[in-house]
């Protein structure tokens, strides 16, 4: 024993008894371990692959896809090329998740707080709305919209038409879509001179409010100036905008704006199945604040409405955010069902037709893959930005 | 769902392959196992399709069969796995099925970039488009600006795209995961038209709930043709297949059916004595029992029984031999000697 504490003074432990040490050989050998089993697995596919004839490496993204997609935010014909066929397919899946995201939020929101109501109607109405959401699989919802309630739309000819601009029918909503003509800049410019004049105006208005106590209408100055402003310089630029209304030509309506049905579908499937889960959240945030908080808040003479808004949701956000991360990565990994009723998402754009194309497998995966990885770890670190910024700051 | 489908085939390329590659003898593994892996369509009357009772038909099943009967000696050993479009090449690829027999078209990309091979053509087809009556379309160059619905991961999106572009014509693709879909949505007036190999068509119209009110178009737009297909680098595999295939269009040619071929067996014609007993050695250098073209006639029968059970006279389908009659008779069916 006396050597042990003579060696522990001095530090001249022998290598395998120094904790240390010896936590740091077992990493390196996990790290050894684990570096060489993902070496073999890649020889090993790269010697399978060119002994099986299977073509490889990404040059394939440059040859021509050949064939059409129904919806692409960029431009693109069938004489684009793969690497094309990948963006439009990502940027189908961006424009759908992102709003999903955004209405399930804001249906998640009303239902959790309907939940609570102390209407009995509507908290038995948002109960019953997410039992039955939240409990059918998402899968079956999506042709539930798709195949049983779209379809029971008319056909082009028989379309439903709004005053003669815009028109519902099987193949989707067609709405007269802008024409940017010179002028415009003004409108836009006109637009951004808004927004800034939005955050003065409620800077001004708090710092009015800490010093006099008088509060000022921010929000219906706000929305009173994003929209005056913009219009007042349109109509003094000379009502430079243009309307191309769609038409019924030969098979199809043509011209103007659609929005088919598969991008319909599916939105409207997420959105209610996501929202179910978001109530619950937003429901167990909400139950999270002592009731006190409620009743001092009344006591002070605020209303109801305010004390939602000002006391009760802040407080319940920390509680809320967490959660509500997990469920906008699960709206956006669901997107992939889209596969299902042909909207065009990179799952069915990319990791089905141009791989069925191409063949190339591995390589179309794992693109496909690293895309989902890294909108999951955007949209996590964006969350955990913002559930630190409202965290409670303790004094 | 079909995304996890892709994902574990693509992880089977990359990590099982180290025991695929050690086995690569299909054969063997066939033999061992009892039973034949065939990848089939999801549902495709004529073709591939389970009747009332669950038991799959079809001129592509056939062709399964035939495999089972030369490798086992029964054609009921084998295992049915409904595939579609754009599942099919990858399950090839990494050995989840042993054959590939549903209508898939031959073509150069596949042919050398997919590590596969095309054993052959059990039906020559080209593609055409069905139109609703009410529609009042007579030509398919009068389908400017129409909504097509197709399946996807298949040549026909592609021979499509190229068609329009030809004729300068535009069109919306609407595009299904598997031949259901695409039907329901054809139906439901999502798209104008329904595009697809014309065997298909016709296949698909059987499924409508209308069929009287929906036509097929004059005009065949790409030659498709079709056959069963087995991964490359296993030669001995390919030519069982090849043969299989072979020997079905050959027992036609020579006048043996199902029920006449013990009969014909007795007869002293040297062409159906080498037919049924093989010569000693070809069976062996096939791997096979000496009586395997025999076992395939007895128990699947020959090509033009197949053809008018499953998709001509005797079919609900009723389509014509036109190309894929023999040879002899006009058509394309050419089978290599057998000696």
């Amino acid at each position: 024993m006396p050597d042990n504490k003579h060696n522990l003074a001095t530090g001249n432990v022998s290598f395998w008894n120094d904790p240390a040490k010896r936590s740091l050989l077992f990493q390196a050998i996990l790290f050894i371990a684990v570096f060489a089993v993902g070496y073999i697995i890649y020889q090993n596919t790269q010697h399978n692959l060119e002994s099986r004839g299977i073509t490889t490496g990404f040059e394939f993204l440059d040859a021509e896809a050949g064939f059409g997609i129904i919806q692409s935010l960029i431009p693109y014909d069938e004489t684009h090329s793969y690497g094309r066929t990948f963006v439009v397919g990502l940027l189908n899946t961006i424009l759908v998740s992102a709003l999903g995201v955004f209405f399930a939020t804001i249906l998640g929101f009303l239902i959790g707080i309907a939940r609570l109501s102390h209407n009995w109607l509507i908290s038995r109405i948002a109960a019953v709305y997410i039992e039955i959401f939240r409990n059918i699989p998402l899968l079956l919802q999506i042709f539930f919209w798709y195949f049983a309630v779209l379809r029971l739309l008319p056909g082009p000819r028989q379309s439903l038409e709004f005053s003669g601009i815009a028109f519902l029918n099987v193949r989707g909503i067609y709405l007269p879509s802008p024409i940017l003509s010179e002028g415009f800049g003004w409108v836009l410019a006109a637009l951004v001179i808004a927004v800034i004049a939005i955050v003065f105006i409620k800077r001004w208005a708090k710092k009015r409010q800490n010093t006099t106590g008088e509060q000022f209408p921010v929000f219906w100055a706000s929305l009173a100036i994003l929209i005056g402003l913009p219009f007042i310089v349109f109509l003094i630029s000379g009502a430079s905008l243009q309307w191309e209304i769609p038409e019924l030509k030969g098979f199809n309506f043509r011209g103007g704006l659609t929005i088919i049905p598969e991008l319909s579908a599916l939105l409207i499937a997420l959105t209610i199945y996501t929202a179910a889960f978001i109530a619950e959240i937003v429901r167990s945030g909400i139950e999270s604040i002592n009731k006190g908080q409620t009743e001092a808040a009344h006591a002070l003479g605020i209303n109801p409405g305010k004390t939602l808004q000002l006391v009760i949701i802040p407080q319940a956000m920390r509680v809320i955010i967490p959660p509500l991360t997990s469920q906008y990565l699960n709206l956006i990994k669901n997107s992939s069902l889209a596969t299902a009723i042909g909207y065009p998402d990179l799952v069915s754009v990319f990791a089905g037709t141009t791989l069925n194309q191409t063949g190339q497998a591995i390589e179309v995966i794992s693109m496909t893959m690293a895309v989902y990885l890294t909108l999951s770890l955007l949209v996590s670190l964006f969350m955990n930005w913002y559930n630190k910024r409202m965290a409670l700051v303790e004094r | 769902m079909k995304m996890i489908g892709l994902v574990a085939a693509a992880t089977a390329i990359s990590v099982s392959f180290a025991s695929a590659s050690i086995s690569a003898d299909t054969l063997s593994t066939v033999k061992k196992n009892g039973f034949v892996k065939c990848g089939v369509s999801t549902g495709l009357p004529g073709f591939s399709n389970p009747d009332d009772k669950g038991k799959w038909q079809g001129l592509d099943v056939d062709v399964c069969r035939a495999v089972a009967a030369a490798t086992l000696g029964d054609e009921k050993k084998v295992k049915y796995i409904p595939l579609t479009a754009k599942e099919r090449f990858t399950a090839l690829q990494s050995g989840e099925i042993d054959i590939l027999s549903r209508n898939t078209t031959w073509t150069l990309t596949r042919d050398v970039s997919l590590g596969l091979n095309f054993a052959g053509v059990n039906y020559y087809d080209g593609q055409g488009f069905m139109v609703s009556k009410s529609l009042g379309v007579k030509s398919a160059k009068e389908l400017d600006g129409a909504a097509v619905c197709i399946q996807s991961g298949t040549t026909t999106e592609l021979n499509l795209a190229d068609y329009f572009r030809q004729h300068k014509m535009k069109y919306t693709p609407v595009v299904f995961d598997t031949s259901d879909q695409t039907v329901k949505g054809f139906e439901a007036g999502r798209c104008d038209v329904l595009t697809s190999d014309q065997s298909q068509l016709y296949a698909l119209k059987i499924k409508l709930s209308k069929p009287q009110n929906a036509m097929v178009l004059p005009e065949i737009i790409s030659k498709e043709p079709l056959g069963p297909v087995v991964k490359q680098a296993d030669d001995k595999w390919f030519n069982i297949v090849k043969w299989s295939l072979f020997a079905m269009v050959n027992a036609e040619e020579l006048g043996l059916t199902s029920s006449n071929i013990d009969a014909k067996k007795k007869a002293k014609n040297p062409e159906v004595k080498r037919f049924v007993e093989s010569d000693g050695p070809i069976a062996k250098q096939l791997g096979l029992n000496q009586d395997w073209a025999y076992q395939i006639v007895k128990q699947v029968g020959n090509y033009g029984e197949s053809f008018d059970r499953n998709v001509g006279k005797n079919s609900p389908l009723n389509i014509d031999r036109g190309v894929n009659a023999l040879w002899s008779k006009g058509g394309f069916m050419y089978a290599p000697p057998m000696r």
